[in-house]
């Protein structure tokens, strides 16, 4: 606030007394002359003159990658959105308990500004200059596509088809017609192109939980209320999914409920504010400590469920471990002190690695043993470390311990989950080549694809190896070239280099920090620029229910901006796969009516296509939340897991026969991070940084959004202590640094974050100044490009830093 | 004359994700650096020293999501030159762009700093209760937003029987300097108007 006026003085002084206000007035009072003149500029109400043309709501969706696709109407007048509301089914339809309308968080609330922000890419674009320089040249439409298929030719006839990849990207999600698919079918009707498995959000939850659950599913967030005690490990839902349906609003009903919430994470994040939590302040990467030490205290105190782990678990004790396996490889063999560290995993043990007292981990483990029913879920921000894997395989070993797998109130230690609307999307052309890197190392496949084999370097899955190192790129609303994967410098100059990665291109709305990355930049419409559908989905981690939204196009393209479907057809015409690529469908509308079908088929009443884009919204929902694994609980051997042994793997043949029990262990175990609270390297850069999701982003989506930024400005959160030691002051501009790089960015001075760890939250728009120094606050400066062991995922809250006054 | 309409904010079920602020803006087109909604974000406790390490003491921390109080002793209203600032029979303030001068001297009065000045045209704006959406029988469109359902809004004697009549958190100033036509429901660390345990922690935002 700029401002000196009266608030700002109770804010700053604290001085909040009448008397005060009075003193203050009375100084007004004294002051009556007018400096400067009258003022008679442009007046809001001359400026609203003339009379409005009739206003018209039409459902328009939020199409990012939270999860939330969250329901908003666009209010159209003249042919401009002059403002949103949020989902407008009507409140009759409402039920607060089963089927909460999708009021879109700030960031589906601020879509306007997006759509009509100054950065938007408005005609398509060649490089001029050097790659990464940034500076393009406009180009007609022909130019740009006959340029993309020319070199796809090429290069096909240069390197082969496993020179092409198709980039990780989340930024848009509609299930069509405009969607990721278009792109991928023309690149697989091309002769096909290298695959990518895992993700940047989950990719060690998603490669490691079917070694202990065999399934991807917790119960639905709608259940959370029926908890007695809710546990959370690295999960931040009012901030990650903060849609009116989504996980927060459920956790903030059951706080408001009564329920307790344990929130385990080295920040106070607002979900431990906002649900009033018992905060567990862990040190970073020490989660599978605090854990062994609660469940050691379980153990000798017995309370834990001694039956369900002997009926429903492999490995948890010597007695169910598999055949012919060493003795002492159990997991209670690790926690006891039996197993090859020799070491007892006591509270005293975890109190100095956690940072977390021994007798609050004993108090911790009685209240989380006792307390019935107990909710314990991971979310994925615990995972997006150097030894992700160990945690998403602890958390449900607790779960099954305490009680609470199976049951309404409980958790099987999964994320949590949702419905999904039966409906689907541009169906997806067969890709006829095999091979799949871990989404995270694509950089490897640049520089060295053809060395990357299914060994445990690289864990290419469908093939042995890769025939042709990585020569063209499409890179569709994704930031992920640069601003979104680890260690920029590192990446940059990869791409810099054109004899590498000979082609880039990329559609997307705005010029992201990748765009500059890129030799061909294609603009494509926003959701208010065209007719698209979406549907609501469990990853956005709501209750049981979902819906399918028909988008309304509300203006006019843009500029000179194409949706993608459309770009891909002309590129398929280039090609001279046009009709193959179209399929029949030769309009927006022929897609969709498929896709109507196919919900028509899971639904009949389901409307047509021409009733669907008049009501806009068909919800459906089930008063029941989904309970996980409640069959497998009632009987194990009727309704076995997903795992090799139909049991809770405990103990993992599977990873055992990884034959690497140092990175790779068959139980899961405390492995001391590289860059984590342990490593020597500290004496250098003492403070920790995770980059945590970001309230006013989603990932790098929204970051040029004017008013987002000025509510939820970029910073970096620091301790009292450590910014004191460092004579830092909240709002100081700070620099932060390790090897790899270089920020410059204010500091939040804060107790909400744990002495010696620090925050950049991810997702800021890469941007240098003369120095290499980014001065807008994005933490992949900083972060490490060294994948998991196992998943090969990425590691990005795990990083040393130091920070210092600028 | 009807009766006084006002704002109820939840503390309780309030994440301080400033969803209410995006929607005030969207809604009234409000250029950046001008914030008829905002959210304090009060915090305080500390770290100290315990068997070598560092534990959290006494924290806490909640936000504040206030606008305008349409206050029943409107002080900006008082000391405006010009008259251009007004109450309506059902108690909302407004500011009159074709009377108001700029000068600024509602901002300086009003406990709250609700009327800030906008540049571009020379007058002082303020939240207006989204008038045009209750004259059609809405809400404000920030009540509308809330994702948490942390708000409500209608008349004063209504939202007082429903929720009580605190109306008084830190960091907010003593109420009975205007009498603001607002109810708070505190969560359980709320603390009171005065309080000096604590500071305003984003004061950049605010």
């Amino acid at each position: 606030m700029a401002e000196k006026n009266f608030l700002m003085k109770v804010l700053t002084e604290n001085a909040v007394t009448r008397r005060s206000f009075l003193k203050w007035s009375a100084v007004l009072g004294g002051t009556v002359a007018v400096s400067g003149g009258w003022h008679y500029g442009l007046k809001a109400v001359e400026q609203a003159a003339t009379a409005p043309s009739p206003q018209q709501i039409q459902t328009v969706g939020c199409y990012h990658n939270c999860g939330g696709r969250c329901i908003l109407g666009a209010v159209v007048q003249d042919g401009t959105v002059t403002r949103l509301v949020p989902d407008p089914t009507p409140a009759s339809q409402e039920n607060l308990n089963s089927n909460p309308r999708a009021i879109p968080c700030l960031r589906g609330r601020s879509q306007i500004r997006r759509v009509y922000a100054p950065e938007r890419l408005k005609y398509p674009m060649k490089r001029v200059g050097k790659r990464g320089e940034g500076n393009f040249e406009r180009i007609s439409w022909d130019e740009a596509l006959n340029t993309v298929a020319d070199q796809m030719k090429r290069i096909k006839s240069k390197y082969g088809n496993e020179a092409f990849y198709y980039q990780y990207a989340s930024g848009s999600n509609w299930n069509g017609p405009d969607s990721a698919n278009a792109v991928t079918n023309l690149m697989a009707l091309f002769g096909g192109y290298v695959n990518m498995y895992g993700s940047y959000s989950e990719a060690a939850y998603g490669q490691s939980i079917g070694y202990i659950t065999g399934g991807y599913s917790g119960n639905s967030a709608d259940d959370i209320p029926n908890a007695k005690l809710v546990v959370l490990i690295g999960d931040n839902s009012v901030v990650t999914h903060a849609g009116g349906d989504n996980a927060g609003y459920w956790m903030m009903k059951a706080a408001n409920n009564g329920t307790k919430f344990i929130i385990i994470d080295p920040i106070m994040t607002d979900t431990v504010v906002a649900t009033q939590a018992e905060w567990v302040p862990i040190h970073g990467g020490t989660d599978v400590a605090l854990l062994s030490a609660m469940a050691n205290v379980m153990v000798k105190e017995n309370l834990y469920d001694k039956e369900f782990m002997a009926t429903h678990a492999v490995g948890f004790d010597e007695d169910t471990l598999p055949a012919g396996v060493q003795p002492n490889s159990s997991w209670m063999a690790y926690i006891m002190g039996r197993g090859p560290d020799g070491i007892e995993k006591t509270p005293e043990w975890a109190a100095p690695i956690t940072g977390i007292p021994a007798l609050t981990i004993i108090k911790l483990a009685r209240e989380i043993a006792l307390t019935k029913p107990c909710a314990i879920y991971q979310n994925w921000g615990a995972q997006r470390r150097a030894y992700g894997e160990q945690i998403v395989r602890t958390i449900p070993i607790i779960a099954a311990m305490t009680g609470n797998f199976g049951i309404s109130g409980g958790n099987s230690g999964n994320v949590m989950n949702g419905a999904y609307f039966p409906m689907g999307g541009i169906p997806a052309v067969e890709n006829p080549i095999k091979a799949s890197i871990p989404c995270f190392m694509w950089p490897d496949f640049i520089t060295r694809g053809t060395e990357m084999t299914s060994g445990p370097q690289d864990r290419i899955q469908g093939a042995d190896k890769l025939s042709a190192n990585m020569k063209f790129m499409w890179n569709y609303a994704g930031n992920m070239i640069i601003n979104q994967h680890a260690n920029i410098n590192l990446t940059s100059k990869i791409l810099e280099d054109e004899t590498k990665l000979e082609f880039i291109v990329t559609c997307d709305v705005a010029m992201t920090p990748s765009c500059k990355f890129s030799d061909i930049l294609l603009p494509e419409t926003t959701g208010f620029e065209a007719d698209e559908i979406i549907t609501g989905e469990g990853h956005g981690m709501k209750g049981n229910h979902a819906w399918a939204l028909f988008n309304h196009q509300v203006i006019q393209p843009m500029y000179e901006s194409k949706g993608i479907m459309w770009i891909a057809g002309q590129l398929a015409d280039r090609l001279g796969l046009g009709d193959k690529f179209r399929n029949g469908h030769l309009t927006s509308d022929d897609w969709m009516r498929d896709m109507v079908a196919v919900a028509q088929k899971a639904i009949p009443a389901f409307p047509s296509l021409d009733d669907f884009k008049k009501t806009g919204i068909y919800k459906i929902s089930d008063p029941n939340p989904i309970i996980a694994f409640a069959d497998f609980r009632a009987d194990p051997v009727a309704h076995p897991l997903q795992t090799e042994t139909g049991k809770i793997e405990v103990y993992s043949p599977f990873l055992a026969k990884q034959n690497d029990p140092k990175e790779i262990p068959a139980i899961p175990m405390y492995i001391p991070e590289w860059e984590g609270v342990s490593d020597p390297l500290r004496s250098k850069y003492p403070l920790q940084m995770s980059t945590t999701h970001y309230v006013a982003r989603s990932h790098s989506t929204f970051d040029n959004v004017d008013y987002l930024r000025e509510a939820h400005p970029q910073a970096i959160w620091i301790n009292t202590t450590d910014a004191q030691q460092r004579g830092i002051k909240n709002g100081d501009m700070v620099k932060v640094w390790n090897d790899r790089g270089e920020v410059h960015l204010p500091a939040y001075v804060t107790n909400r974050i744990r002495p010696s760890q620090t925050n950049m939250p991810q997702g800021a728009w890469y941007t240098l100044d003369a120095n290499g120094v980014d001065v807008r606050g994005c933490g992949n400066m900083l972060t490490n490009y060294r994948p998991t062991p196992f998943a090969k995922g990425c590691s990005m809250h795990t990083n040393l830093v130091q920070v210092e006054k600028l | 004359m009807s009766k006084q309409l006002a704002f109820y904010v939840n503390i309780a079920s309030c994440t301080g994700c400033k969803d209410c602020q995006i929607a005030c803006k969207d809604k009234n087109q409000l250029p950046t650096g001008i914030r008829w909604r905002r959210i304090f974000q009060y915090e305080g406790g500390e770290w100290v020293p315990q068997d070598g390490e560092l534990i959290p003491s006494n924290l806490y921390a909640y936000p504040v999501s206030a606008a305008c109080m349409h206050c029943a002793s409107p002080i900006c209203l008082e000391v405006c030159p010009a008259s251009a600032i007004s109450k309506r029979d059902d108690g909302i303030v407004l500011i009159d762009a074709n009377k108001c001068i700029g000068c600024r001297y509602c901002s300086w009065a009003c406990p709250y700093g609700a009327p800030q000045f906008n540049a571009t045209l020379g007058v002082m704006t303020k939240c207006n209760m989204c008038y045009d959406l209750v004259d059609q029988g809405q809400k404000p469109a920030c009540v509308q937003a809330c994702p948490y359902r942390a708000m409500d809004f209608g008349p004063l004697d209504e939202l007082q029987q429903k929720y009580g009549t605190f109306n008084a958190p830190a960091p907010l100033p003593d109420p009975s300097i205007t009498k603001p036509s607002i109810v708070y429901n505190p969560n359980n660390v709320t603390k009171l108007t005065g309080d000096k345990s604590g500071q305003v922690k984003n004061l950049e935002e605010v």
